[in-house]
């Protein structure tokens, strides 16, 4: 079955006193697949994720994760689950070969010994094995969280900004071994900043205030928010991104190194927008918008709408 | 919930273990933990005075004649003692004593009344338990003017004549137990009883609170292990680290303050593991009441109180009002001093400990089943 469906829900509401965090969002996950979850702080990933694996109670919502039921079927799902927190939740006092060991435990490995040398061994955590978690250095932290979530052999794996405060080469090696578990038909959801993590995911989604905007592959994502984008080099870009953003119809001007990226909703009011600044100084060309140019776009104009 | 799982004892281990190493790498709680009963060993040695009244007294009656039933009516009056019962034989009057029923046995000689009208200086045996010297002094010290102002009333008018001179009656004391009315007798097996609610509330208080602070409870939430399994797994440890305070104060005893151990130290041994049992239950429930470590703190400092004041420990328990001792009845604390002082300085038996004993198993089972159904499963 190759299009197994590993996340299936729909409906999915949590609400904290008044506030709803997480309102009526539906996903589905294929195994094997790398699904990105992208929103700014505060939208409800780590919520919507809390919910899938039984930490927090859903007040709606209907569906399957691992074939079993998402709402009551919780004890079953923590089971199959490796689920990384987005703070460091392992003990800072204990080794990574007692912290893995804890872990095994409390799945009941029947293999345990084993399986944790596995794991230590699997990781290159060898010649660390016996120092303390809390004197790890942020991408050593990192590995061993996602060892100690590896280590029951889970069908899913939830990571919460998995990759926050590791070094670009860690990432890459991080992302990489993503890349070789899903191979092996692990499932993946992801939640991240970083947009070159976001265009190594399969498929992605982007939540604002707890509504799901928009989903699809990185491709669909972009075309679906059917955003313009213009590129322009040339003297004094600071003083020109200044002066287009006053203007009706640019949405946003953002610098990338010696190039400005402007973009728009609406093609032909932003073509009218830029019109005046058309000049032999400065060379323009509609370009395809990138998925941050996509992203910003989302955000303002969720916050736009949540506003009025 | 669905297919919960069922209680594992391998995962009750697992998390047995980890709180093992944690206990053993935070040095300070570790050295507090130790430093604790050694501090107030050598901090009360003083006591504080008090002039407890109502004390319970039995009476062994051996007199028929008028002046005996005096002497009766005149001690019911100080307000000292409150006879609970007549008792036949010598025998029944100790047993009471060593049970706790009664704090005085005043046995009135047969003939006293023959005797007293003679000019014989008869005779009155009291006997007083003298565990808590505090307890007692008050009252055996009011005996002698007790006596004289009864018989007083009875020789008034044409009986003057026959009114025997002041002190005629020879009162002879006999302080069971503590003869010496040492006030450490008393204090250093009560606190083995303080410093095990003091420490062993305080640790366990803060071990679920400890998890949420550090944000390793999202984790431990999200595996598969049962409330009763993390509450357990973090009560065992201190069971050993209370039995190692308990060996301290029982060493410091024999040595330091030479309290003597009558009883069966087994006894003792099942006493405290009931007892640190129960404190531990109750830390670890504030633990899951609480919603952080001062919270936790602040609940521990809360039962603190009322365990030294309440349980018998600093003041007479027979001193308190009514109310206060209902209060202290409930605290399993003032059953463990009951055990602690019996074995210790009368050598109690088994039976006698059971009476004790079943108030704490109580306590233990309702607050670990409150602990349980507390545990929040969520991070709702």
């Amino acid at each position: 079955m190759p299009d197994e469906l590993v996340i299936d829900v729909r409906g999915m509401t949590k609400r904290f006193g008044r506030r709803t965090v997480v309102n009526d969002i539906a996903l589905q996950v294929r195994k094997g697949e790398i699904y990105g979850f992208l929103g700014p702080n505060g939208s409800g990933k780590t919520t919507f994720i809390r919910m899938l694996c039984g930490l927090l109670k859903a007040d709606a919502g209907s569906g399957t994760c691992l074939g079993s039921d998402v709402i009551t079927g919780s004890e079953t799902i923590k089971r199959q689950v490796g689920y990384m927190t987005q703070r460091f939740s392992f003990y800072e006092d204990l080794s990574i070969a007692e912290n893995l060991d804890f872990v095994a435990r409390m799945y009941g490995l029947k293999d345990r010994r084993n399986a944790v040398e596995r794991s230590i061994e699997g990781l290159g955590l060898k010649d660390r094995r016996d120092q303390l978690a809390g004197e790890l250095s942020g991408g050593w932290k990192q590995r061993m969280a996602l060892a100690a979530c590896l280590i029951h052999e889970p069908r899913l794996l939830l990571l919460d900004e998995p990759t926050a405060g590791v070094d670009p080469k860690a990432r890459r090696d991080f992302w990489d071994q993503i890349h070789d578990l899903a191979a092996r038909g692990l499932t993946f959801l992801i939640t991240t900043h970083y947009m070159d993590e976001a265009e190594r995911c399969h498929r992605l989604a982007y939540i604002s205030n707890g509504n799901l905007l928009v989903h699809g592959t990185v491709a669909e994502v972009i075309d679906r928010a059917r955003l313009t984008t213009w590129s322009v080099t040339g003297r004094d870009l600071n003083d020109l991104s200044r002066r287009l953003r006053e203007t009706p119809g640019v949405e946003q001007a953002v610098a990338f190194g010696t190039m400005l990226h402007v973009s728009g909703a609406d093609e032909r009011a932003l073509e009218q927008a830029i019109a005046p600044f058309r000049m032999d100084d400065y060379e323009w060309k509609q370009v395809r918008s990138s998925l941050e140019d996509v992203f910003i776009h989302l955000m303002q104009t969720s916050k736009a709408s949540s506003a009025e | 919930m669905s297919a919960r799982p069922t209680f594992s004892p391998a995962r009750l281990r697992g998390m047995i273990v980890k709180e093992f190493i944690q206990m053993r790498r935070d040095r300070l709680t570790l050295a507090m933990t130790f430093g604790i009963p050694i501090m107030q060993l050598l901090l009360f040695g003083y006591v504080v005075n008090s002039d407890p009244r109502h004390l319970p007294a039995a009476v062994l009656m051996a007199d028929n004649g008028p002046q005996g039933r005096t002497l009766l009516e005149g001690l019911k009056n100080s307000t000292y003692f409150d006879f609970v019962r007549e008792v036949k034989t010598e025998a029944e009057g100790r047993s009471l004593l060593t049970r706790g029923q009664v704090q005085f046995v005043i046995n009135i000689p047969p003939n006293f009344t023959h005797d007293l009208l003679r000019g014989d200086r008869p005779a009155v045996l009291v006997e007083a338990d003298a565990t808590d010297p505090l307890a007692t002094s008050g009252g055996i010290a009011s005996l002698p003017a007790i006596f004289d102002t009864a018989l007083q009333e009875d020789f008034k008018g044409p009986l003057a004549y026959l009114a025997p001179a002041r002190r005629s009656i020879d009162v002879r004391v006999h302080a069971l137990y503590n003869p010496e009315a040492l006030s450490q007798y008393n204090i250093v097996p009560g606190l083995m009883g303080v410093v095990l609610t003091m420490t062993m509330v305080m640790i366990t208080a803060l071990a679920i609170t400890r998890e949420i602070e550090r944000g390793t409870m999202e984790n431990l939430l999200a595996m598969p292990v049962r409330p009763s399994e993390v509450l357990l797994g973090k009560i065992t440890p201190y069971v050993i680290v209370g039995y190692i305070q308990v060996g301290i104060i029982l060493l410091a005893a024999h040595y330091l303050f030479k309290v003597p151990i009558h009883g069966n130290l087994a006894l003792l041994l099942i006493g405290a593991f009931v007892f640190i049992a129960a404190t531990l239950a109750m830390g670890i429930t504030f633990s899951t009441m609480a919603k952080n470590q001062l919270q936790a703190m602040q609940m521990a400092m809360f039962v603190f109180l009322p365990s030294i004041l309440l349980s018998g420990y600093l003041f007479p328990f027979r001193g308190m009002p009514q109310w206060a001792q209902v209060l202290g009845e409930i605290l399993p604390i003032t059953h463990f001093l009951r055990i602690a002082r019996g074995v210790m300085l009368k050598g109690i038996g088994f039976q006698d400990i059971g009476r004790e004993l079943w108030p704490i198993v109580l306590f233990a089972i309702v607050m670990l089943t409150i602990g349980i159904k507390r545990y929040r499963r969520t991070l709702d």
